[in-house]
């Protein structure tokens, strides 16, 4: 064992924003190193998340796979991180909840501006999409949200620090923002 | 004669008919509220201004303070009950902040910031709501109105044009829109009226404005609403 904290990381519906903020710790990315090893996360390309002390979830799910990674992370992650607005309430990507599944689809594939031989996607490889897009704590449970879209960088870092010295996580005022 | 009550140990004075919360804000003390402003008569509806009076879980808005009245309120009890309340209003409209003109300037944001929500927590509605765009300088986007009836009774109380009113019962409560068609468009409404400039969230927006003071440099995303109060304060800026 080499003592280090394993972190996972994962983008669901999300944009990679998140995960671009993360990497905005810049130097600290160094220190953070030196506390902890990433399993899966886009970083590392690992592909399937093993047994893990903290996992990061960017994004909100929006289709059968994204269930099927945040159940996967919620088995392997001791503690389990709503990261950011998406993984909050489902943020941008809930938008479509104001329409049916169908409308968003036809006019995307359908009615689309451009588009060439109309048909809705139905390759059995796409996942399938839910009807509406839901943040992650309706589906498994989550123990912190770090809220912003993006959570700002030293948000995340503040988060780590805390956490990885055994000390009760607390936020200064501007660190906390749900835009 | 000055009387006076105790507000979380503190001793504020108060003048014969005043309500707990028009003593503190005189006092300079804070008591978070969205559907409370001090130019209307209060509604009481929101519940965020809830503290405890004597023991008694009272709106601070409605109650009148009295002689020797104990009062709590930055109380970590009536806190996590506060957090709760915006916490549910999160969950029953839609609320994009990232994608919402207001955010940043918003007091739902603002009062949801200082009691430490860092989530809404519950089941989402994702409840079914339109936009009304009618009006030429006014937008009117229903996922996000709080019902806190601010524009209701400014409309009716100084601007003299009742366009506005509550209907409905429980979840299927709303805001609603006096002409035939239901659009602010078919009404006398205009962007100089009292109304479109109280509503605490984006729910009614000027058109044409929307990012011209930049995110990041908002009322309140440097400064807690503790300190800057409310953004109706502030709307000339
Ligand atoms: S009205 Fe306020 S809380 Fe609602 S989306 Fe806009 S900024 Fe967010
Ligand atoms: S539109 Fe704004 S002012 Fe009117 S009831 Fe809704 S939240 Fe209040």
């Amino acid at each position: 064992m080499s003592g280090k904290v394993k972190v996972a990381t994962t983008s669901l519906a999300g944009c990679f924003g998140c995960h671009m903020s993360f990497l905005d710790i810049d130097e600290r990315l160094i220190a953070l190193s030196e506390l902890v090893e990433f399993d899966r996360t886009p970083i590392t390309d690992i592909k399937e998340v093993g047994p893990c002390d903290i996992g990061l979830i960017e994004g909100g799910v929006c289709n059968a796979e994204n269930v099927e990674v945040l159940k996967e992370f919620r088995r392997n992650c001791r503690i389990l991180v709503a990261m950011g607005a998406c993984a909050i309430n489902g943020g941008i990507p809930a938008m479509r909840n104001s329409f049916d599944l169908k409308e968003c689809l036809e006019e995307s594939y359908v009615h689309g501006v451009g588009v060439e031989d109309p048909q809705i996607p139905s390759d059995t490889e796409i996942p399938l999409l839910l009807n509406k897009v839901h943040p992650i704590h309706e589906v498994v449970k989550i123990d912190y949200f770090l809220p912003g879209c993006p959570p700002p960088a030293d948000t995340i870092w503040t988060f780590f620090e805390q956490l990885l010295n055994n000390q009760p996580v607390e936020f200064t005022y501007r660190q906390i923002h749900y835009d | 004669m000055i009387r006076h009550f105790t507000l979380d140990g503190k001793k504020i004075p108060f003048r014969e008919g005043q309500t707990i919360m028009e003593a503190a804000q005189d006092a300079g003390i804070y008591i978070p509220h969205l559907c409370y402003n001090p130019e209307f008569v209060p509604h009481g509806s929101c519940r965020v201004c809830t503290v405890k009076a004597n023991g008694r879980i009272v709106a601070s808005c409605t109650t009148p303070a009295t002689e020797e009245m104990q009062v709590e309120n930055e109380t970590e009890e009536l806190q996590g009950n506060r957090r709760e309340l915006l916490q549910m209003l999160f969950v029953e409209g839609n609320h994009v902040c990232p994608g919402c003109e207001k955010s940043g300037a918003c007091q739902l944001q603002a009062v949801a910031y200082y009691t430490g929500m860092l989530a809404p927590e519950f089941t989402y509605f994702y409840p079914m709501r339109t936009v009304d765009s009618s009006h030429p300088d006014v937008a009117i986007d229903y996922n996000r109105c709080i019902l806190c009836e601010l524009c209701v009774r400014a409309s009716r109380d100084e601007d003299g044009k009742n366009i506005f009113s509550i209907d409905g019962r429980g979840i299927n409560t709303h805001l609603t829109v006096n002409s035939a068609s239901g659009k602010l468009g078919d009404t006398d409404f205009d962007v100089h009226d009292k109304a479109a400039q109280v509503c605490p969230v984006g729910a009614i927006l000027p058109k044409h404005e929307g990012y011209n003071i930049p995110i990041g440099q908002r009322l309140y995303d440097r400064k807690p609403i503790s300190v800057v109060g409310d953004v109706a304060d502030h709307q000339e800026e």
